[in-house]
């Protein structure tokens, strides 16, 4: 059984709340997503199918509405407003990102929706919380990330280019993660209690406290991080952990050889592919392999052998990444026990061997098309109460007649 | 030999009459929980925000060093040890700490007990610690059969990489976050944080809710194969279907270019300089209405280029757009200039650095909890940006120091007398 199957979760369409809904359909509760006359605006996201624009064409729109049915209401009218409260007596939970005081402005607030279920789940997700002075601030993902801290921490050693938003809407998806923990966590509490709630998450909250050392080496000792090539944001700066290959494609080669095995292995792979020959440092991977125990790291400012090892283990590394590609240095160097990784395109990683195996492509019909297409699976895996997408997202209106009864006049 | 009992006495009662007015909307739930770093400790840091009993497994023979934050900067001031990690204060708020060497046969059976009494079992091992420990899932099941296991690894416990070891930046590199990060014809900018360490942990409380909600409807436990680099390749969505239905791939001329937007399409929309040194300044129009406006501020004679006329003209010329932007912002304050578009009602935010958000910013006032550390004294740490109207979230007691509740989860969930505690840890069995 869905872990979620039997809950009903109304979803007002909005971008910023889409992935929430996704997460919770996608483990079998029964999102009813609700948009105005003419659709959600995000129905015109590209990119779309075969690049022909269309109501029912956005993959962004396909994407983050997996598992969802879909009504259309228009909630400025009054008979609208009478058919959602309808549906909220037979919810559990409302999921709503709407702008500044809209819903209490329409009598559809928490205060207004529990009296018609009184055991109701609220979640509010909205860009600076309610009752902020910035309530009716417009915001974008890029807003969000700048404002929140994620882009201070993010871009180049060279501070003349600009720091980096990370791509993929990921301020969004941070505050989704938070609605969802905080809707499961109310779920688990009402399930003992038999008590609803209303839940006001910030967007620009969740990106803060999702900043790692950006915000804690501040509240711990009032140090700046600042950004750096590639890895983390640091108080001091910190030495590579990029390459790039010999098929032209980038690693990250996590941290070097500091175990006598690492050494050795390390020699061992050179010589397997002929380079012990031209690396006058092998030596010095000799020397790590014969040592008693890792590397002391702060011993490298101190002890020129001790750098030297180390430096080795390094250089080795470039060597092998110069003539090897980076798919082979990623399997090359784990197989050896080395933290490293390739950097994969979304769509490489989607296509690796690893992910296929795991049953990460899913299939998802669209029988309107005659077409099935993959789409990214699972992010865990709940034998007991497995996730699934249930249904190809909604068409506009889709679900009318079926959600609100007689068709609408 | 020891005689561990299940005493049917919780950790909570002392900590509830203490101070908590309002009830945790996950008080009952007991968690034996082998997490650390991030991606670990993170998760049972929300459990025991709501009021779950989460109580830390760690090894005395490496004095807890498996989590290797126990012992690194941040630094409140000069001093050293494994207590004063300031990362590890941050991630393991109001857990209960205790040291099992659990190699041994005594240490075997006190985790046997305090697991018997648990909900839930979590762990950010490589795949494959606790099992070769004789803490595997059929293990735990023996022990107690509606056990919730949540594992949580780079590459999950299933697949050919199961063995492959990762952290926040290999789990970002391998799933395409890293990639999707950055100017077009430069390296990867990637994230300058494990934003995967972060999320990672926000999916091991996602799944472990849900297991406890199976449970509860069901009385059925599971084991949860989480794969922190599958979490993180479900965040690529929009790119993977235009590769699946369009085969249209992400790398490709031009991309990534993460500061513009394609989807959906924006311009201008990117990050430009502002007076002052390291000063920046985020400026998306959404549409023409924006743009209209953002030109009639801007009021130079550019903007009224033929070619910035409509959406397609500015994604078009993008480049010339930003320099002609940028060049206006340069001379300029970023929160002068986040003041003035706010006001047309264009979304922009200044780049804030650490100290203005924490400091200064309203929208994060009661975000930082002030929690008292033994040895490291009053030290703020991130809080949860939810509030809960009916079960609010409670961070007032630190991460606990090595071994700092042996005492406390020994003789009230095991029946162990002190004599015995005492016993034990000269015996270095905690």
């Amino acid at each position: 059984m869905s872990a979620l199957k039997g809950y009903r979760i109304l979803e007002l369409a909005n971008e910023r709340i889409a992935f929430a809904g996704k997460l919770l359909a996608d483990m079998g509760a029964d999102v009813i997503l609700i948009e105005p006359p003419g659709g959600d605006p995000s129905r015109d996201y590209p990119p779309f199918v075969d690049d022909r624009p269309g109501v029912d064409r956005s993959l962004w729109w396909w994407h983050y509405h997996t598992s969802k049915r879909g009504v259309v209401l228009d909630l400025d009218k009054e008979e609208d407003r009478e058919r959602f409260k309808a549906l909220v007596a037979s919810a559990d939970m409302v999921l709503e990102s709407e702008p500044g005081s809209r819903l209490a402005d329409l009598g559809l607030d928490y205060e207004d929706l529990c009296k018609v279920r009184e055991d109701l789940i609220h979640v509010s997700l909205t860009p600076f919380g309610r009752g902020s002075a910035n309530a009716n601030v417009p915001v974008t993902d890029l807003t969000i990330m700048a404002g929140a801290g994620p882009v201070w921490n993010c871009g180049y050693d060279d501070h003349s280019l600009p720091p980096i938003r990370g791509g993929g809407n990921q301020g969004y998806h941070t505050g989704c993660h938070f609605a969802v923990m905080s809707a499961l966590t109310a779920l688990f509490y009402r399930a003992g209690s038999g008590e609803g709630q209303f839940i006001d998450v910030s967007m620009h909250g969740a990106s803060n406290v999702t900043t790692e050392a950006g915000s804690y080496a501040w509240l711990v000792a009032n140090q700046t991080v600042r950004r750096q090539t590639g890895r983390h944001a640091s108080v001091e700066p910190t030495g590579q952990t990029q390459m790039r290959c010999k098929d032209g494609r980038w690693v990250n080669t996590g941290v070097p050889p500091r175990y006598p095995v690492e050494f050795a292995r390390m020699l061992d792979w050179l010589n397997e592919l002929g380079l012990a020959e031209e690396f006058p440092e092998a030596v010095f991977l000799e020397m790590g392999a014969a040592l008693d125990g890792q590397i002391n790291l702060s011993k490298i400012g101190v002890d020129e052998e001790i750098a030297a090892i180390f430096g080795a283990g390094r250089a080795a590394l470039v060597l092998i990444a110069e003539n090897v590609s980076a798919y082979d240095f990623f399997i090359g160097c784990q197989s050896r026990g080395l933290a490293v990784g390739v950097i994969y395109s979304p769509e490489e990683a989607f296509e690796d061997e690893h992910f296929k195996a795991r049953g990460f492509q899913v299939g998802v019909r669209h029988e309107d098309m005659g077409k099935t297409f993959r789409y990214p699976g699972a992010p865990y895996k709940l034998p007991a109460s497995p996730w699934a997408i249930s249904r190809r997202a909604p068409k506009l209106g889709e679900h009318d007649a079926e959600i609100l009864g007689a068709p609408r006049g | 030999m020891l005689r561990c009992k299940t005493t049917g006495m919780t950790l909570n009662e002392k900590q509830s009459s203490a101070g908590a007015t309002t009830p945790g909307a996950l008080t009952g739930i007991r968690v034996c929980d082998f997490c650390g770093q991030l991606a670990g400790a993170g998760a049972a840091k929300w459990l025991a925000a709501f009021g779950a009993e989460v109580i830390r497994i760690e090894d005395p023979t490496r004095e807890g060093r498996w989590d290797i934050l126990r012992g690194i900067a941040p630094f409140v001031d000069e001093r050293r040890g494994i207590n004063l990690g300031g990362g590890f204060n941050n991630h393991n708020t109001e857990k209960y700490g205790v040291t099992i060497d659990v190699r041994g046969k005594r240490g075997k059976e006190m985790l046997t007990e305090i697991i018997r009494q648990s909900d839930c079992v979590t762990e950010n091992f490589a795949a494959g610690v606790l099992e070769r420990w004789g803490f595997g899932y059929e293990a735990l099941k023996a022990i107690k059969p509606d056990i919730i296991y949540v594992s949580n690894c780079g590459f999950g416990h299933l697949g050919p990489y199961r063995a492959f070891k990762t952290w926040g930046p290999i789990v970002q590199a391998v799933s395409g976050l890293t990639f999707a990060s950055g100017l077009p014809d430069e390296p990867p900018a990637g994230w300058g944080y494990s934003y995967m360490d972060h999320t990672g942990g926000y999916y091991m409380v996602m799944a472990i809710l849900l297991a406890l909600l199976h449970k509860k409807r069901t009385g059925e436990g599971q084991w949860v194969d989480l794969a922190c680099t599958e979490a993180a390749l479900s965040l690529n969505g929009p790119a993977l279907l235009d590769w699946t239905v369009n085969n249209r791939p992400s790398r490709r001329d031009g991309q990534p270019d993460s500061n513009h937007s394609l989807s959906p399409p924006m311009a201008p929309h990117a990050i430009y300089p502002c007076e002052g040194d390291d000063e920046w300044v985020a400026i998306a129009c959404r549409g023409e209405a924006d743009w209209a406006a953002l030109a009639g501020l801007i009021g130079e004679a550019w903007t009224a280029d033929p070619s910035f006329g409509s959406l397609q003209g500015r994604m078009a010329n993008q480049e010339a757009l930003d320099r002609f932007v940028g060049a206006w912002t340069a001379s300029r304050d970023k929160f002068g200039i986040q003041r003035q578009l706010r006001a047309a009602n264009i979304p922009c935010s200044a780049v804030q650095k650490p100290e203005e958000r924490v400091e200064r910013d309203p929208d994060t006032a009661g975000l930082w909890p002030k929690v008292r550390h033994k040895e490291m004294g009053e030290v703020r740490v991130d809080g949860i940006p939810a509030r809960f109207s009916k079960t609010p979230w409670r961070i007032a007691r630190s991460a606990p120091c090595l071994g700092e509740h042996n005492e406390e989860v020994f003789e009230r969930l095991l029946g162990l007398s002190a004599d015995d505690v005492a016993l034990l840890r000269a015996e270095k069995v905690v």
